[in-house]
């Protein structure tokens, strides 16, 4: 398993790699999914204050 | 006629609502799995390249993210014509949502081009025509999305983005010829060529299945995005509204 992680001695750049692909990719993941759920949440607040003004 | 209109902006959202609820669950299970199976088999199965050594790996990151990176621009163009020409919500909607993903993708082909370059080639980074389109087509993605900051209304923001986008889709065919026009270090295509791929089956599949995921990624990326969109526009509106009342 030794050789797994040493990657015939290139492991620097194989791993620097794959680390950046996952910091891009679950880094955009995280914004887009936090963005959503903040402006589902203020759309519902604000459905929510119309409701209470109609009333 | 005021009205209908209306009613037509706010009937497609609703019909991309359902849509997108009923496609995600399968395009993020889609996406853990291949990514899973690709990671596996790119990095453990795959057998090592008798010039490149392990470094050949890289691939597996460098090739989808380079392949996305485009086709995530062709996307992108398209739907700003279909904005442009139709005037549909959603296309402009796509387009928007769309770019930060493919901005993503070119700057990982960039890095891990890099990466691939400085073992492989002894250097990080050259100006020969593939590297210096691909930085191009990074610079296209935060010149459209910087437009789309520049204005407040969103009908011309759309317009003046969706026309950088057409423009700026001309650097798609010169990043694909760019080993073929100009001298260079970077090897010319071996997947998508005339005649068939010429990389063994033991490194294709494992590359044919991480850019599926890549694929499967973008399209859950998208569709998150797309509804936030949505939902930004409508608290615009919610707002707009109770500022006049």
């Amino acid at each position: 398993m030794s050789g797994f992680f040493e990657m015939g001695g290139y492991e620097a750049y194989v791993w620097s790699s794959y680390a950046m692909a996952a910091i891009v990719l679950v880094g955009l993941v995280v914004v887009s999914l936090r963005s959503l759920r903040a402006r589902e949440a203020q759309l519902k607040a604000l459905e929510e204050d119309q409701k209470g003004d109609a009333s | 006629m005021k009205a209908m209109s209306r009613l037509h902006q706010f009937a497609n959202p609703m019909r991309f609502a359902r849509l997108s609820q009923a496609i995600l669950p399968w395009a993020i299970g889609l996406t853990v799995v291949l990514m899973a199976v690709g990671l596996y088999w790119g990095l453990v199965v795959s057998p090592v390249d008798y010039q490149q050594g392990d470094t050949v790996r890289i691939m597996y990151v460098h090739v989808p993210a380079a392949w996305m990176a485009m086709f995530t621009y062709v996307f992108m163009a398209a739907a700003s014509a279909a904005g442009l020409i139709w005037r549909h919500p959603l296309a402009d909607i796509a387009a928007k949502s769309a770019a930060p993903i493919g901005a993503g993708f070119t700057f990982l082909a960039l890095v891990t081009g890099a990466l691939w370059g400085q073992p492989m080639w002894g250097t990080w980074w050259v100006w020969d025509g593939r590297l210096t389109s691909v930085l191009i087509l990074f610079f296209l993605y935060l010149g459209y999305m910087a437009l789309w900051q520049a204005y407040d209304e969103p009908a011309k923001a759309s317009r003046a983005a969706a026309i950088l986008a057409l423009v700026g889709v001309v650097n798609v065919p010169i990043i694909h010829y760019s080993v073929e026009w100009w001298n260079t270090l970077h090897q010319p295509a071996s997947v998508l060529k005339i005649g068939g791929p010429s990389i063994d089956p033991s490194m294709l599949w494992p590359l044919l299945i991480m850019a599926l995921a890549f694929n499967a990624y973008f399209v859950v990326v998208l569709l998150w995005r797309m509804r936030s969109e949505i939902l930004a526009r409508r608290i615009h509106i919610v707002l707009m509204q109770r500022a006049a009342s």
